[in-house]
């Protein structure tokens, strides 16, 4: 297929190497260099979609990051991707792209009614038209809505792209690589500041890629690209393309994206498809430029109406017309220049000006080169359905109210140019409170917040020559201020043409007696008449008048559309723009992709997995393994047939028959050593501690100063000043904060210091009836006896050489131990204690069966130590002291603490002695009562009691301790199930210990 | 993200850091009868002022050691940091 709308000659493209791509199913080419815009246009495609609420046709309107319409779906390499701007999608081969928002076809569309039916869908008309009656949204309004909105499907398989986070410190960040961002760059770098550069195209350059201008005897271009060369060569710049800085966070933090692979067919090995910045820059050059406004006239939307400046870019950077029938519509000169070049290329455009008789040296110049002008001339509407085909104009009276006759006239195109919007997005998202410039019609950068200057069109400066001296001036100045250098660059000689004064005009007037919609944003359908309603409906404030009509809330962000609604509010409430205010700026600037924040942070990689020493043993004995924390943890190990219920019962009847041995290498260890340790713990736990002795451990509760148990586990004595603490798995980093906090910030006076231990040992606890037997033939030098080693005895000692701490201690409720020997020597004591274990009939057991031990021997653990309950809660009242105070101690008095019904944890066993209770079930009296149904407690862990052979849980129960012997019902709505239980002890095995102390 | 100077480290991003809240509360003294009063504002009341405060904060994946930031919660702005035994 012929480029019919291709030049010849003219642009930056590769026409050496064609591209070939497909757009809604059919073939086209394109070249190297081209984006998906530039080549459809030069196929003359215009119509790419549908608008989000009315289903207008919709076409370009403008060629880079500012482009509310040409948004498709992307295919590729099998991957598919919604919300892809046309205009900044670089070419690729074999790229495929589908239109969004319009079903069935982008030329026949259903939802196309709603233009018809538009009385219907007025501003608020979501918040007016779906809220009643309630019922109907999920069926009826929901669905509709979905299948008839949106700009195109995420894709539902896994990402496979890598996406990948870098950290940079710079001196300076230098937003945007045109005139402003090129001269403050070189002239900081030259200066010996580490710069960072970015440009979000793939081209540098700026408005240097489309100006006739000429810089140092070079035209702009040129200049830009012997700029970039040099400041590439130099060691302390760093320069990226396609990058995009979106966002400015605090204390000059900036995120910058960068696409690597997004203008690849695939992306490279090893190569991330983007990668995230966080800029820690020490200064920060805003250089991000401006984007043209619109002009807003009836059908404004219609595919064929452009941006002046788009049109100009199409032309010189990509070769391609976006019409040869062009209407050029402006209050401004700036247009002039994309005339001029429609003329050089030999198509002859009709300029209307709204002014009355401008005159600058670009006007006199189009003049002499015998384009047509009509001053005080306005679009009044386009006319044509999927694309211009003719525009309605009239002259317009001085005063801009009233219109002259109608006259129509043929084009394919209409470029409009409605002046110049500085892009002051990152400026304000750093705090700058921004001001109004009423000779630009357009808020400019105000009063600094952070480290930050904007230079260039961003900060309001439309000519070259005042945009290049003061970038040169301010990559001096700041850069001279980081680098105590002083190099200046003396600024080359710019030759520009003179622009005269734009007309403060921006929405043409309707006709009398015509109806034509006037669109403010074009990707939300917000139009002139909208922004009226919701202000004849009493919307005032103008960040309600934008979420009323959603305003400015697309994609774009209003790149195109905030500044014409603020001036249609100010007029019509009569108040100056300034006073109207514009809406917050916030991140990001443009979309970026959920990949690229998330990075490489995805499934497994989300956060650490820590692995026991043990953890290649479980692993080669069938273990499946659970999640603890950031640890895992065998959960069972699997034989035969077995699933999680027959293998952990099978584990724990082996413990309270023979005897298990558990990995407790994740259990938190912190040593606590100073003179002051006893006293330390004997205000961080609620027991005494200042009389254990030497080889002894206790258990210890510790609570939060509100009296709310924190953690508990057992501490070691192992020398004079030397304590080996223990906390919960999930607990230990909380726990060695809060000890720090004490020692640091409330006791400083105590000479004590603490430090994890926990990677340091690895843990192995050995359970059951014959667990002395094998300890002694682990250790059979040392006197583990029941006088050797009584309960809660601490003993040193060698496992075959290797040091080893044994405590003893017991989760298990049985006679245990626990064994630790430094990390490096547990996959030995393991293997050892398997080894030997075996004439006993040792297993491993994981952490299911140890719950089942703890929870029928009623020792309470996380599920019961849940950030609400008091000791008294959990049966651990008797660990409180009365004589000394401790930690959370005074808010034990606290009323609700203290009252008489308090809750407490209960053994809850089935009537039945079959129905497994699940754990969140709650208890009630009455299964049948009205809803809400009065909550008793809740099952805080189940399981399968191997003593008994029957269901059993523990619950934390309202008046717990007078409820023993009481028949209630626990009720699991979402399992839908009622069970009638019989409240027993906590303790339902061995409810006076003596087989730990045996 | 803030950038906090650690009074022991030098500056460092916010992600290395923990939020310790508000770094004036005084914990009554060991042993001493506390009127329920006194007790339940120390436990439980916290200013939340808009402008300048002096917080807490842990270098958690740092030092370890808990330090002082005289911070502004409106602009992020931070005047001062201290070790946590010194005034700030
Ligand atoms: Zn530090």
């Amino acid at each position: 297929m012929s480029q019919e709308f291709r030049l010849d000659k003219i642009g930056l493209i590769n026409r050496n190497k064609k591209i070939s791509f497909k757009f809604n199913g059919k073939k086209y080419f394109g070249y190297e260099g081209d984006t998906l815009a530039s080549a459809l246009i030069a196929n003359g495609v215009h119509l790419i979609g549908r608008s989000f609420k009315y289903h207008r046709p919709r076409g370009f309107f403008g060629a880079g990051v500012d482009e509310p319409y040409a948004i498709v779906q992307l295919y590729r390499n099998n991957e598919t991707e919604p919300n892809v701007r046309a205009t900044e999608q670089e070419l690729f081969e074999g790229l495929e792209a589908k239109s969004v928002n319009c079903w069935p076809s982008v030329n026949f569309d259903i939802g196309a009614i709603n233009n018809f039916l538009n009385k219907f869908f007025p501003a608020g008309f979501y918040y007016k038209t779906f809220m009643w009656p309630k019922s109907f949204w999920y069926k009826i309004y929901e669905p509709f809505i979905r299948k008839a909105a949106g700009f195109g499907v995420a894709s539902t398989k896994h990402d496979n792209e890598r996406y990948e986070h870098k950290y940079e410190y710079c001196d300076l960040l230098i937003t945007g690589s045109g005139p402003s961002g090129l001269a403050s760059a070189y002239s900081a770098a030259k200066n010996g500041a580490r710069v960072i550069l970015a440009e979000d195209k793939p081209r540098f350059g700026g408005s240097l890629l489309t100006s006739e201008v000429n810089i140092g005897n070079q035209n702009g271009k040129d200049w830009a690209d012997k700029i970039i060369v040099e400041l590439k060569e130099m060691p302390n710049v760093i320069v990226k393309n396609r990058a995009q800085v979106f966002g400015y966070y605090d204390h000059n933090m900036l995120v910058m994206s960068e696409r690597l692979s997004d203008h690849l067919p695939k992306s490279k090995k090893y190569t991330p498809k983007q990668r995230l910045w966080y800029i820690r820059a020490k200064e920060v050059i805003i250089s991000s430029g401006s984007i043209e406004r619109p002009i807003v006239f009836g059908n404004n939307d219609t595919p064929g109406v452009v941006l002046a400046s788009a049109a100009k870019e199409y032309l010189k950077v990509y070769g391609v017309l976006v019409g040869k029938k062009p209407l050029i519509f402006t209050n401004n000169d700036s247009a002039y220049e994309t005339a001029i070049e429609f003329k050089k290329n030999n198509i002859n455009p009709i300029i209307l000006d709204t002014r009355e008789n401008p005159d600058s040296e670009l006007i006199s110049e189009a003049k002499n080169m015998g384009i047509e002008i009509k001053f005080s001339h306005v679009v009044v509407a386009a006319k044509g359905y999927k694309k211009v085909n003719s525009a309605e104009i009239a002259n317009i009276s001085e005063n801009k109210k009233d219109l002259g006759k109608i006259e129509n006239i043929t084009c394919d195109c209409i470029c409009v140019s409605g002046f110049w919007t500085p892009t002051i997005h990152l400026t304000s998202q750093s705090g700058n409170k921004t001001k109004f410039n009423e000779e630009i019609d357009a808020f400019v950068p105000g009063k600094s917040k952070q480290n930050e200057t904007t230079v260039g069109s961003a900060n309001g400066i439309f000519s070259l020559e005042k945009t290049l001296t003061t970038a040169f001036e301010k990559g001096h100045e700041i850069s001279k201020k980081l680098t105590n250098k002083d190099n200046k660059i003396s600024v080359p000689k710019v030759s520009e043409k003179k622009f005269t004064q734009h007309d403060k005009f921006w929405c043409v007037p309707l006709p009398k007696e015509k109806n034509y919609k006037r669109f403010l944003d074009f990707q939300n359908d917000v139009s002139v008449a909208d922004v009226e309603l919701a202000l004849r409906e009493g919307y005032r404030s103008i960040e309600h008048v934008k979420r009323y009509t959603t305003l400015g809330m697309a994609t774009d962000q209003g790149k195109t559309s905030n500044l014409n609604g603020l001036q249609l509010v100010s007029s019509i409430e009569n108040k100056i723009v300034p006073s109207v205010g514009h809406t917050t700026f916030r991140p990001p600037f443009t979309p970026v992709s959920i990949g690229a924040i998330v990075g490489r942070e995805i499934g497994k990689h989300s956060k650490p997995t820590r692995k026991s020493p043990m953890h290649s043993w479980h692993e080669k004995h069938n273990a499946v393994f659970v999640d603890a924390g950031i640890w895992l943890r065998p959960r069972y190990y699997k034989q035969g047939n077995e699933g999680l219920f027959e293998a952990s019962k099978r584990e724990a009847e082996n413990v309270r028959k023979n005897v298990g041995v558990c990995d407790v290498t994740t259990l938190g260890k912190i040593d606590v050593k100073g003179p002051d340790a006893a006293e330390f713990l004997n205000r961080v736990y609620t027991n005494a501690w200042l009389k254990l002795p030497v080889g002894k451990a206790r258990y210890g509760v510790m609570l939060r100063e509100d009296g709310i148990v924190m953690d508990d586990g057992t501490t070691t004595r192992i020398s004079e000043y030397h304590y080996h603490m223990t906390t919960t798995t999930a607990q230990a980093a909380n726990v060695l904060s809060h000890l720090e906090y004490y020692l640091q910030i409330v006791w400083p006076e105590l000479n004590v210091n603490v430090v994890s231990t926990t990677e340091q040992w690895a843990g192995a606890a050995i359970a059951g009836p014959k667990s002395r037997n094998l300890l002694q033939k682990l250790f059979p030098d040392t006197d583990v006896s029941k006088e050797g080693l009584p309960f809660m005895g601490y003993l040193e000692s060698n496992l075959f050489g290797i040091p080893a701490r044994i405590f003893r201690i017991s989760f298990s409720g049985e006679l245990a131990y626990e064994v630790n020997v430094e990390s490096d020597n547990g996959n030995f004591m393991w293997e050892k204690i398997i080894e030997i274990g075996k004439e006993f009939a040792i297993q491993p057991y994981g952490t299911e069966a140890l719950s089942t031990l703890r929870i029928e021997m009623g020792h309470v653990a996380g599920s019961e130590l849940d950030g609400r309950t008091i000791p008294y809660d959990n049966g651990l009242d008797g660990l409180v002291s009365k004589k000394k105070d401790f930690i959370g101690k005074r808010s034990l008095n606290r009323k609700a603490f203290i009252a008489q019904d308090r809750q407490k944890v209960v053994g809850v066993v089935p009537l039945d002695k079959k129905t497994s209770i699940p754990e969140g079930s709650h208890l009630v009296k009455d299964a049948n009562a009205k809803l809400p149904n009065p909550k008793l407690g809740h099952i805080s862990a189940s399981c399968w009691s191997v003593e008994y052979n029957n269901p059993f849980s523990l619950a934390i129960l309202k008046d717990g301790k007078n409820m023993i012997g009481k028949k209630l019902f626990a009720l699991c709505p979402v399992k839908n199930k009622s069970i009638p239980v019989e409240i027993v002890s906590s303790h339902y095995v061995d409810p006076k210990g003596e087989r730990v102390r045996s | 993200m803030l950038h906090i100077k650690c009074p022991h480290c030098g500056l460092r991003s916010q992600n290395e850091f923990s939020y310790g809240g508000d770094g004036t509360v005084k914990r009554p003294e060991l042993n001493k009868e506390v009127p329920d009063k006194e007790w339940d504002t120390f436990v439980y009341l916290r200013k939340s002022p808009r402008g300048k405060h002096i917080e807490l904060w842990h270098h958690i994946s740092g030092c370890r050691q808990w330090i002082k930031v005289e911070r502004d919660t409106a602009t992020h702005e931070i005047f001062k940091t201290s070790k946590a035994n010194e005034d700030i």
